[in-house]
């Protein structure tokens, strides 16, 4: 295997609504910014990947439009995939492993805004037979959190400590778009949303966008001085039909993470994509991230979650504890479809 | 009923109905406003120096922001065209007509437009051609304020003057 490293992160602050900015030019500041992070210009990079999806703007070919951010001329190696952009990374980091290019720019946008977010998420359903019956996807996090509630494994103070611990860790990220210091006790005095799910425990609507830089072997040592190296990754899937499914665990984390390597050291931070906050219980049992994990420490999900941009965020954001010097060894975690449907786990080392 | 039973289903009717409210972003935002006031107006790429229409923010080949305007006239000249003769549902334009390409003056890429008032067997590369616009009271941020184009008489450009477009 080929050392391949993330060398630059960034992303756009989260938004409720990016009401005057295109999708174009949400994203074009952030590619530059990631790029004069990584001491690159676009003439630098070998291979170019996006993550996003033409439902929620309701743009049709909207990721080939997106292009004008990164300027593809002279005609660029380019490809795009329909899910997060932490998926896209992995597809430049498989690409990475050809060997014949060295540096990889990965990027991801979405915008929740122009449209209704929970239920468009729906067409991602079985069409024949789920899809037609709208199954909004607040309730569908409802049903499993229920499920978890159900088999006893946790109460709803622990949903609402994730919910508190992750808005009070979003104080510190300016980029964060929920955040606030009231107690877990409190906020279990609120109402319900959606049975057993409350506000605070399901995510912020928003519009958003990140990019990440992966350079390989000696590019990544000269254009970072202390590179995150991608040490594991791996993603698994589970079946379509939410009731075959176990949704109270996560069997594809746990593989995708025993893959990966997850459990070959102690990891300093874990940045884990758990848009409702009982997914971050169900995802730190299959990963098996004890209490000396500072988890999401970015605020996670709950404090932003521009959809296919989120996962690539959390890549990020455990890249940058690396960068900095704060962490040796981070664990990055993203999410695809309802219920934890389909995982990705990335284990990075400086 | 045992025929029916085993009849294979073919179809199911799913309706689906999303709503979006549509952000044009910036660039575009101030092209259509510039429009409803009668006015085209590009961008100029910092970098290369192109100047689109209509304005998307940024340079597509470079990859930078265009924040420089610059009004357009207009009139220009016809790069390309073909002759629709086949009709589609909801088109209200009589048999046959032409969709051009145009290449405004001062602009460096074409966009697509209407060419009438003029039998299509006579457009020719190289027309020039300049805007009929619709009533001043029916101009909202559409290109539709622009009913088609038609000829303006001067002489053709040269084959240098848009060899690039094609």
């Amino acid at each position: 295997m080929r050392d391949v490293a993330v060398v630059g992160f960034a992303q756009s602050p989260s938004v409720r609504r990016e009401d005057s900015r295109n999708e174009v030019e949400m994203l074009m500041p952030v590619v530059e910014e990631v790029l004069a992070e990584s001491g690159m210009g676009r003439e630098d990079i070998g291979f170019t990947v996006s993550g996003s999806c033409d439902y929620l703007a309701g743009v049709p070919f909207s990721f080939v439009s997106a292009l004008d951010a990164v300027g593809a001329w002279p005609p660029i190696q380019e490809s795009h995939v329909e899910m997060d952009g932490a998926f896209a990374l992995y597809e430049a980091w498989v690409r990475l492993q050809h060997g014949d290019v060295d540096t990889a720019l990965v990027y991801a946008f979405g915008k929740s805004s122009p449209g209704s977010l929970r239920d468009l998420m729906a067409l991602q359903l079985d069409p024949y037979c789920l899809a037609p019956l709208w199954p909004d996807a607040i309730s569908l996090a409802a049903l499993q959190a229920r499920v978890l509630l159900d088999s006893g494994r946790i109460t709803e103070a622990d949903m609402a400590a994730v919910a508190a611990r992750s808005r009070r860790d979003a104080r510190d990220n300016p980029k964060a778009q929920v955040s606030g210091d009231r107690p877990a006790e409190t906020l279990l005095e609120e109402p319900y949303l959606v049975a057993p799910l409350r506000l605070h425990d399901c995510p912020p609507v928003s519009d958003g966008a990140a990019a990440v830089v992966l350079a390989a072997g000696d590019a990544a040592r000269r254009t970072s001085a202390r590179p995150a190296w991608i040490r594991g990754i791996d993603h698994r899937i589970e079946p379509q039909a939410l009731g075959v499914r176990d949704l109270a665990h996560s069997p594809s984390t746990a593989r995708a993470a025993q893959v990966a390597g997850a459990g070959r050291g102690p990891v300093d931070v874990a940045e884990l994509h758990a848009p409702f906050s009982h997914q971050e219980l169900i995802l730190r049992e299959a990963i098996g991230i004890d209490g000396g994990v500072a988890v999401n420490p970015s605020g996670g999900a709950l404090a932003a979650n521009p959809m296919m941009v989120a996962g690539l965020i959390r890549v990020g954001e455990a890249a940058r504890r690396i960068h900095d010097g704060s962490a040796g060894r981070a664990l990055a975690h993203a999410t695809s479809g309802p219920c934890l449907q389909q995982n990705l786990v990335c284990v990075l080392e400086a | 009923m045992s025929q029916v039973a085993s009849e294979p289903v073919t179809a199911v009717e799913t309706p689906i109905r999303l709503q979006y409210r549509y952000t044009a972003g910036h660039a575009t935002t101030r092209f259509l406003r510039a429009l409803t006031e009668g006015r085209l107006l590009g961008q100029r790429c910092p970098r290369c120096r192109k100047v689109y229409v209509p304005p998307r923010g940024s340079c597509p080949t470079c990859g930078v922001p265009t924040d420089e305007e610059v009004p357009l006239a207009d009139r220009g000249i016809v790069t390309s065209f073909c002759i629709v003769n086949v009709p589609f549902v909801g088109h209200a334009i009589e048999m046959p007509y032409v969709a051009a390409s145009v290449l405004l003056d001062g602009a460096d890429i074409t966009f697509q437009h209407l060419v009438q008032e003029i039998p299509a067997a006579e457009v020719r590369m190289g027309m020039r051609i300049e805007a009929v616009w619709a009533p001043r009271e029916e101009w909202g941020p559409s290109l539709e304020n622009i009913r088609h184009f038609r000829p303006t008489g001067e002489p053709d450009a040269a084959f240098e003057a848009y060899k690039e477009h094609l």
